[in-house]
């Protein structure tokens, strides 16, 4: 039976098993829509912005680990996907962004809301199409698929004139696609691990550094299990954490510019690296040039561009790191002593290590007067459910999150990473929840990144997204702030957002419930009322307007080079 | 460093964008760009010459490989490879400098392909370095206009190099 274009994506979708797509018609797409209109099996979402709608798949992707997927019509609603594909782009998500075009007689005539998609999203998308013909839709949409979620995983556009969602052919899915330039390596080479298992077995005071990758390929069991079996410490970028509970005596939280001092000084220290999965970005590294000077460096990564880019390797291994885990753990059960002795000889460096964590712990100074973003943090840990999700926005309230909520489980904190995306925040945990409907999904946000895209509480609230928003309000873009005041004599241009806004009554204008804390002991009181409150809740702190996010290494310095909070 | 790189790519419109735009994103230089179809109609074959250290060469031939429509990336040892381009020159050539230019012309084996009283217009193929030898005898005496191909490069030896 013939089908038309439209029919054959929704189709197409179906078969990849997405169940849950953010979408935005228009006029390019609006044959796309009439044809969603009695296609039930598939949920869609209206995001009140194209961004957000590529956010929230976004955040749905990083929660489930499917592929998530976005609709846009052309020109101006395909624009607004960039900063969202961009995101997606930096922090290897996968994604599948359609976007509507002009119909293929009007490409290149400056038609009404006519864009060059495919050139404007070439360099921040992991591929991209333009379908011409209807009979080659169905194998473009199993290669988008395809493409988006093996290898290092990415987003995928894929461009749709008008007329092809109009035209009609017999519709048949591959089964499977074979794309000649694109053989990602996924079995990391025996030999290679081999060898790598042997140099860490040597190592007196080895670490393991873990990013992205190892959520991203599911290996956060395999990568716990070779931690234990070998005895070594795991530091994580932002990125990273959830892959090594942090709860672990063996786990050195965050690593880099707002790291723990014990995880600076471990790396700083250590005569062997393990990296997996992470693309030593320079938050991480600090200078690069005083970065792990003492170490051998074994690097793990799916993408081989990711090795060598940034730092020398002694050792790389290209493959899934999951399969790469897995051998090196058979490995080291082969021909290393067992975990017993693996630890006792580790068991000075883990002394060292126990001795930096002693002097300067992940800490900050309470106040008995003013709220504390960080004692928010710790309460909200405390009070949410263990697999709670956790979306943030960019800025100091992200760093505070990444320091002081204590992350045990992978999937569980949605951060901008690499793009440091303000405004990803609310979208992020309006798609998470989407896909985890049961799950308690929040998101912490500051006042300025929150207004970038508070329009979407009207999505949260039409579609019954029980997502906990919480603002920590210094009335501040408080990271900016923070450099301006340690680097710029305190000269805060354009960074202090006075403007009194009532959050309370704006969450409540959209339907939503707003609380409020304006002293300490009002936080408990309305973390657990609005963790109680059924449907979405906006819970402002109004917290310590200049309260600083440290340890803090300054950009460019080494990472001994700490400012420490005590 | 110099290097000739290959990339053999699928033929289809954007490709020559996709490569180019890896270029001028990281912000690499290419000094010369060959591209035309291959005796696969699938298949196009970029040559390209950019310049740089060998962290930086390795970064340029991975980030080609990874393009999605690369098919394959070879960088090609000058003692491995063959390279040839070609110029088309219009030189000057009033009384006194006739008989030179032809005499350089015959000496480099370039083709005479257009005259004028006041002009030659040569054509010469051959390895970069003779292509520009030949080019900068004829300076003096004139050039008014130059149009280079930039090498193409193909591997010495039987082995060929296909999809």
């Amino acid at each position: 039976m013939k089908l038309n274009g439209a029919r054959i994506l929704l189709e197409c979708l179906k078969r990849e098993g997405v169940d849950t797509i953010f979408g935005y018609p228009g006029g390019t797409v609006i044959n796309l829509y009439d044809e969603l209109f009695s296609f039930k099996e598939i949920r869609h979402i209206l995001p009140r912005h194209e961004q957000a709608g590529v956010h929230a798949a976004d955040g749905y992707a990083r929660a489930t680990g499917k592929v998530g997927v976005a609709i846009a019509t052309s020109g101006p609603g395909a624009t607004n996907t960039i900063t969202g594909i961009a995101t997606a782009y930096m922090d290897s998500i996968p994604m599948v962004i359609i976007t509507g075009q002009v119909p293929t007689a009007l490409i290149g005539n400056d038609a009404f809301q006519e864009a060059d998609i495919i050139g404007i999203t070439r360099p921040c998308t992991k591929h991209n199409f333009l379908v011409k013909d209807v009979k080659d839709l169905a194998t473009i949409m199993k290669k988008a698929f395809y493409i988006a979620r093996t290898g290092r995983p990415g987003p995928v556009v894929v461009d749709l004139p008008k007329d092809v969602q109009i035209a009609q052919t017999e519709f048949h899915y591959p089964e499977s696609v074979e794309i000649r330039g694109y053989k990602p390596t996924v079995e990391g080479h025996p030999k290679q691990i081999e060898k790598a298992v042997g140099m860490i077995m040597q190592a007196k005071k080895p670490v393991i550094y873990v990013g992205g990758g190892v959520i991203l390929a599911n290996a956060a069991a395999e990568l716990v299990a070779l931690a234990k079996r070998l005895g070594i410490p795991v530091t994580t970028t932002l990125m990273g954490l959830g892959a090594y509970p942090e709860n672990d005596p063996h786990s050195l939280g965050l690593l880099g510019m707002h790291g723990t001092y014990y995880a600076n000084m471990a790396v700083s220290h250590c005569d062997m690296l393990i990296a997996i999965g992470a693309r030593f970005d320079d938050r991480v590294t600090g200078k690069i040039a005083s970065f792990a000077p003492h170490a051998k460096i074994v690097h793990v990564d799916v993408d081989p561009t990711s090795i060598k880019k940034n730092v020398r390797v002694d050792l790389p291994i290209v493959g899934d790191v999951r399969d790469v885990l897995v051998k090196m753990l058979k490995v080291a059960d082969e021909i290393g002593p067992d975990a017993k002795a693996c630890q006792a000889a580790l068991a000075p460096w883990i002394a060292e290590i126990d001795e930096w964590k002693a002097k300067h712990p992940m800490t900050y100074k309470q106040s008995t007067s003013v709220i504390k973003p960080q004692y928010v943090i710790q309460r909200l840990r405390a009070l949410s459910d263990p697999d709670a999700i956790v979306a943030t926005d960019v800025g100091q309230h992200q760093m505070w999150t990444a320091q002081f909520f204590g992350f045990t489980a992978p999937r569980t904190l949605l951060s901008s990473g690499g793009l440091g995306t303000m405004g990803f925040g609310l979208p992020a945990a309006m798609g998470a929840q989407a896909g985890f409907p049961e799950r308690q999904v929040m998101v912490v946000c500051g006042d300025g990144g929150f207004q970038m895209n508070m329009q979407e509480l009207a999505t949260i609230v039409q579609n019954r997204l029980n997502v906990k928003i919480v603002i920590l309000n210094n009335n501040f873009l408080g990271m900016v702030r923070q450099w301006q005041e340690l680097f710029f004599d305190k000269r805060y241009s354009s960074t202090c957002m006075e403007l009194p806004i009532d959050f309370i009554k704006l969450a409540e204008a959209f339907g939503a419930t707003g609380l409020q804390a304006t002293k300490v002991e009002e936080v408990d009181e309305v973390i657990k009322k609005g963790f109680a409150t059924n449907g979405p809740v906006l819970m402002e702190f109004k917290v310590a307007r200049e309260e600083k996010v440290l340890p803090m290494v300054p950009a460019g310095a080494s990472l001994t080079e700490m400012v420490l909070a005590s | 460093m110099r290097h000739t790189i290959a990339v053999l790519v699928e033929n289809e419109f954007g490709v020559l964008s996709r490569v180019v735009g890896l270029f001028s994103g990281r912000g690499f230089n290419i000094d010369s760009l060959t591209v035309a179809p291959t005796n696969d109609e699938a298949l196009s074959r970029i040559t390209l010459v950019t310049r740089g250290d060998e962290q930086i060469i390795e970064q340029i031939t991975k980030q080609l490989n990874k393009l999605i429509d690369v098919i394959k990336v070879i960088d090609f040892e000058p003692e491995h490879a063959i390279e040839r381009e070609m110029v088309l020159v219009k030189v000057s050539a009033e009384e006194q400098s006739r008989a030179e230019v032809l005499r350089i012309a015959d000496i480099f084996r370039a083709k005479v392909i257009d005259v004028t009283p006041k002009s030659y217009t040569l054509e010469a193929t051959g390895a970069p370095a003779k292509v520009s030898a030949m080019v900068e005898l004829l300076r003096p005496l004139g050039l008014k206009e130059l149009v280079s191909t930039g090498p193409v490069v193909i591997g010495r030896g039987a082995k060929a190099w296909k999809g």
